[in-house]
């Protein structure tokens, strides 16, 4: 598999990366890690003319402490993500989901902004950062700006992210404290998920004082299940208590139909997916 | 009783050798086709068609001529008749419909991704860029698509593959044992049963695979020089010789073919591929040498795939459970063209389906129809698999409704061990085998009864996750295989295999085999068979392979042939070396020949301490200064052997799943086996071979299923969708031999390639429904996916068709700017 010919540049620094998406425009193509680039530029599904590397932009890259927050650069690498203690402490539901994410060879050269600008609504950073509450930060050639994550995904493979600007870095509001599980349903393990379910609690003795709930692949989007997480407040920390809220989960959803299940199997995947993962963020299997 | 014992000094037979060729092929310093490079060397690009089926109204290669070092661009129309043909060697009965198939058709495309023109360029890069630039009009043909209304199509007006035919259906082939005399008539003991007994039927499917080797085909022409050199990532390079020869007119003497190291075939390199047809008319034509080698997607979507077949059962049995007749009445899907073996591999199932037990009646009955899909072709096991899934499944079914246990069952109705050698109701006649053996020790590894608590135990409680026990007993044919049989079933070819051994001057030596290995570890099993036999260490043979040239007689490697027939060549004409030698040691030893004894690589004279090495004796024929008169100055021998009969390994085997019938999935917990294969030479290769085998079969009951979609476009035409497990999604797999040699070869083996792969299906699936069997289900449709199981749980359904779509992870509009027109389904 041999992608179309491409000029090549990597620039060192934002301005000069935004510089080089102004000149070739619609001609060119931002690459990080390149594990959804290079697939379809090798299977020559896409042939911009230029392709930018960001991999040479070090302000992109690594975690840091933001104060009520935690600042991930868009060029962190899944691996790095997962492996960091800060990100362990205050968004644990981001560090769960990354080790069900691909494999480590993938994991070791894609990025965490670039599997979110990818917007794989199968993807399995856009339930976590949606239900975390994530701020995405999109540099362009007017400045800055600032995307909360229920304005960033916008559709299949689509995000608030223009022609010209690239996304710098995705803040996550810290939950220190919380329990948080990934529930990822896949048939072989190095699959994307069938249906996935990010959950973070906090709990209150045993009862659960605050939720979050993110649906992985149960639409264009990633989704955030807020009747669920309405419902759970409140409720025992059992399987009882938990069952009802989470039969809610597959509510306004509009999963796809594909060679691993059809949408109404994904529906009800959502709701038991969803009771599994709340459970097991509050620490109950 | 295990084969795995300690080798005693200087035994190499049963010794758990390392592979000596795994270092070079895990690292890949070494010939695989792709990494052969000629001076002067072009490439060719494949510009492929996105319909299944299609009349080409015109072809326009002209931007694509004027590209970039674009040296010539070919449509079948230009290279015409020298493109050979692809060649169907078995046609299964005398008035088989076969389309005539032209390895780049000139008027009309058969298939997605047939090939309609070629690029030759001087890179691959520039030839693929090439190929873009092609641009070819098509007018769409109704496309025969769906296995069952393709059957009917000659009544029913539907779509026809091949519309000149008039039909899908290519053959009818039939066995009856009333009519052949081998046993009772099926339909009196299915309305015996009907009156008086229990009459199971179902309807399996098998699903359509993908070999999925690791290497990608590949071939490389060389026409300058004499004779027109091929290397090509082939099982048969024998067979490919032939066809080349006996397709383009091209004699056979100019044709040398190499399959140097190859990266696994499984079935799926068992063709002569219109690939390599085509490569060799373009080496011709331009004068130069060429290399294609095909991508992943190429190699998915026009690499021959497997099973695709709906089985019809009804099996007769007694009230006790005696299987008194089995019907089979197949539908095979053979895809757009008859491929090599083609219609040929439901029949090698058909003598099968009886498999380890004494029925009375049996009649089997295959309709190989045509579609507009990729052709289909053997798949490891080849017929085998589908036999035994189907039996497997049956016994299980006809267990439940007695509501006895499935071994019990089985045991009632299968050949006992002081009955062999045993004549079936297929005709066969089984060598050896001791099922009471093999079942009692994997009944043991397994744990049954432990098992069969926890099941009842979690029955009764009403446990979410659900355990089943799946059974499957085994047996094939193995080692095609007796030329005679061959010749009876109309095939092309003989069955035999071919050998040489070369003694060097230095005592070293070389064995010439006619099997072609590709990923099997022939080179360590076949250098400890002759290490032995000769009694030189097993680090002095070198075993040559897979070159005409070299190996210039051989039938290479499928169906668990290559160790019970190319060993077994190998062993006489070993045998012939000392038979040679013998004469010659006699005379330098001043003694008589009678009074010789061969052992240990050395001639004594009976009775004294005098002696004389074989590898001396071969620097001595070197010299020749010192020979008996009249005996010719070489120890070299070769044999062709032709088996004369089949033999057939059997196995137990059992699985342990875990099901949640919350959501459908399926865990394996435990699975055992216990194969008798025979004498095994090597252990290690043997797991090995188990080890992947087994993998491959649990696959096709759990993961693997080539999907179309209504517009007969591949849609598992990636590793993303098409689901290869890895070792991440097996367990670990307990594995022992019982052996009773086969009475079929002097080494007593019994083939293990494509054993683990025709056993673990069923077993898988039994344990599946066996899990679910109180929910009311009987059946759940292969690939067991979550949402089948999940479905015949809550809908009694078997699961239902595979939707015919795939998730879009690298969809081009994954906010991309760029622009690329793609028409549907193409591929690069
Ligand atoms: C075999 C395989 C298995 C996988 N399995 C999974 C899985 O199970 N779960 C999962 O979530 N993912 C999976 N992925 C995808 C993986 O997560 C990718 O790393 C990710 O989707 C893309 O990240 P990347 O850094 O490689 O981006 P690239 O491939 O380089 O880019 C992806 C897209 O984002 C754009 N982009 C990248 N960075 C920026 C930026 N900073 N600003 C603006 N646009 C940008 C690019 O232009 C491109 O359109 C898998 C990938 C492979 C190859």
């Amino acid at each position: 598999m041999i992608p179309a010919a491409f000029e090549y540049v990597a620039p060192t620094s934002v301005e000069e990366a935004l510089a080089a998406l102004a000149e070739h425009g619609d001609d060119a193509k931002v690459i990080a890690g390149g594990q959804s680039l290079l697939p379809v530029l090798r299977m020559r599904l896409n042939a911009p003319e230029w392709v930018i590397d960001l991999g040479r932009i070090d302000s992109l890259r690594g975690v840091r402490d933001g104060g009520d927050h935690l600042v991930i650069g868009a060029m962190t690498t899944h691996h790095d993500v997962g492996q960091d203690p800060l990100v362990h402490e205050h968004a644990l539901l981001v560090s769960k989901a990354i080790t069900h994410l691909a494999d480590a060879q993938v994991r070791h050269r894609g990025t965490f902004g670039g599997a979110l600008a990818h917007a794989d609504p199968a993807g399995d950073l856009g339930a976590p950062a949606r239900a975390l509450g994530a701020t995405f930060v999109v540099q362009g050639p007017g400045g800055t700006r600032e995307v909360p994550a229920d304005d960033f995904f916008v559709d299949l493979f689509e995000t608030a992210i223009s022609d010209d600007e690239i996304l710098t870095e995705v803040r996550v509001p810290k939950h220190t404290g919380w329990g948080a599980s990934y529930e990822k349903f896949v048939r072989i393990a190095h699959q994307w998920p069938i249906v996935a379910v990010a959950a973070a609690v906090r709990l209150d003795g045993d009862t659960i004082a605050e939720a979050r709930v993110g649906l992985t692949n149960m639409g264009s989007t990633p989704l955030r299940a807020a009747a669920v997480e309405q419902a759970l407040v409140g409720q025992p920390a059992t399987e009882e208590g938990v069952a009802a809220a989470a039969a809610l989960a597959a509510e306004g959803t509009n999963p796809p139909s594909d060679l691993n299940g059809d949408a109404d199997y994904r529906r009800h995947l959502a709701t038991v997916l969803t009771r599994r993962a709340v459970l097991s963020a509050a620490g109950r299997s | 009783m295990t084969a795995t014992q300690e080798p005693t000094t200087g035994q190499e037979i049963g010794r758990d050798r390392r592979r000596k060729e795994d270092q070079r092929l895990i690292t890949g310093r070494t010939r695989w086709t792709d990494n052969i490079t000629l001076p002067g060397m072009l490439h060719l690009a494949m510009v492929r068609s996105p319909f299944p089926h299609a009349r080409i109204t015109g072809i326009n290669i002209e931007a694509a001529r004027q590209a970039t070092n674009v040296v010539a661009v070919y449509t079948g129309a230009d290279l015409g008749e020298a493109q050979g043909a692809c060649i169907n060697a078995w046609p299964v009965t005398t008035d088989q419909v076969t389309p005539p198939h032209v390895p780049m058709p000139t008027d009309r495309v058969a298939f997605a991704g047939e090939t309609v023109a070629v690029v030759v360029a001087r890179s691959a890069a520039e030839a693929r860029d090439a190929a873009e630039l092609v641009e070819v009009d098509y007018e769409e043909l109704p496309a025969a698509l769906d296995l069952k209304e393709a059957a009917a199509a000659h009544e029913t007006g539907g779509a026809l593959a091949h519309p000149d035919l008039g039909t899908n259906v290519t053959a009818v082939w039939k066995f009856d044992s009333a009519e052949a005399g081998t046993g009772g008539d099926v339909e009196q003991a299915i309305s015996e049963a009907r009156a008086n007994g229990i009459v199971i039927e179902r309807e399996y499917r098998q699903q359509r695979l993908i070999p999925a080797f690791m290497e990608p085909r590949s071939v490389v022409v060389d026409p300058t020089g004499e004779q027109i050199t091929i290397w090509s990532a082939t099982q048969i390079p024998h067979i490919l010789r032939f066809a080349l020869a006996a397709t383009t007119g091209v004699p056979e003497s100019k044709i040398r073919v190499i399959a140097p190291d190859v990266g696994g075939g499984f079935g799926g390199k068992l063709q002569q591929t219109p690939e390599e047809m085509i490569a060799f008319a373009v080496a011709r034509r331009l004068g130069k040498p060429v290399k294609f080698t095909e991508t992943r997607s190429e190699s998915l979507l026009t690499a021959h795939h497997g099973r695709d077949q709906w089985q019809r059962l009804t099996l007769a049995a007694t009230k006790e459970g005696k299987v008194t007749g089995l019907k089979v009445d197949l539908l095979a899907d053979l895809g757009a063209y008859v491929a090599i073996v083609g219609g040929g591999v439901p029949v090698l199932g058909a003598f099968m389906f009886n498999a380890i037990y004494k029925f009375p009646a049996y009649q089997f009955q295959t309709t190989n129809v045509l579609t507009n899909k990729t052709w289909t072709d053997a798949y490891r096991g080849a017929g085998r698999p589908e036999a035994t899934y189907a039996i497997e499944r049956l016994m299980d079914e006809l267990a439940a409704e007695l509501g006895k246990d499935p071994l019990e069952v089985r045991e009632m109705n299968w050949i006992k061990h002081e009955e062999f050698p045993f004549t079936t109701v297929a005709g066969l006649e089984y060598d050896s085998g001791n099922y009471e053996a093999a079942t009692a020790r994997a009944r043991e590894m397994f744990g049954y009864d432990e098992l069969r608590a926890e099941q009842a135990e979690r029955r009764a409680r009403g446990d979410k996750v659900q355990l089943g026990i799946g059974v499957s007993t085994f047996t094939e044919m193995c080692g095609l295989a007796p030329s005679r049989v061959l010749g009876q079933l109309n095939y092309g070819a003989g069955g035999w295999e071919h050998a040489e051994v070369r003694m060097l001057p230095t005592g070293k030596v070389e064995v010439v085999t006619g099997a072609s290995a590709h990923g099997q570890g022939h080179e360590t099993a076949f250098s400890q068979i002759v290490a032995d036999r000769l009694g030189v260490p097993f680090d002095d043979v070198e075993i040559l392979h897979g070159d005409t040239q070299i190996s210039h007689k051989g039938l290479d490697t499928y169906g668990s042939r290559s160790l019970v027939v190319g060993g077994e060549a190998l062993v006489r004409a070993a045998d012939k070396v000392i038979e040679k030698a013998k004469p010659i040691a006699a005379h330098l030893l001043e003694a008589s020949a009678d009074d010789l004894e061969f052992n240990g690589g050395r001639f004594t004279v009976r009775g004294t301490d005098q002696g004389m090495a074989i590898t001396e004796i071969a620097t001595a024929v070197f010299a020749a200064h010192n020979l008996p008169d009249g005996v010719e100055a070489s120890l070299d021998s070769e044999a062709t052997y032709d088996p004369v009969n089949f033999n057939y390994p059997h196995g137990t085997h059992l699985c342990a799943a875990e099901v949640d019938t919350e959501t459908g999935q399926v865990k394996l917990r435990k699975y055992v086996c216990c194969d008798d294969i025979g004498v095994v030479i090597n252990p290690l290769i043997v797991a090995g071979q188990v080890h992947g085998g087994l993998v491959q079969g649990i696959a096709q009951a759990l993961w693997e299923e080539a999907v179309y979609d209504e517009n007969g476009t591949l849609v598992t035409g990636s590793f993303v969708d098409y689901l290869l497990p890895t070792a991440a999604d097996t367990i670990s797999f307990e594995i022992d031999h019982t052996t009773s040699p086969s009475t079929t070869n002097s080494l007593g083996t019994k083939g293990v390639g494509e054993a683990g792969t025709i056993a673990s299906t069923p077993a898988v699936v039994n344990a599946i429904v066996d899990a679910l069997r109180p929910l009311g289900v009987n059946d759940v449709a292969m690939p067991c996916t979550p949402e089948r199981v999940w479905r015949a749980i809550n809908e009694g359904s078997a699961g239902g068709e595979t939707t015919g779509a795939a998730a879009p992870h690298f969809d081009p509009s994954t906010g991309m700017s760029g622009t690329v027109d793609r028409a549907e389904g193409d591929v690069q």
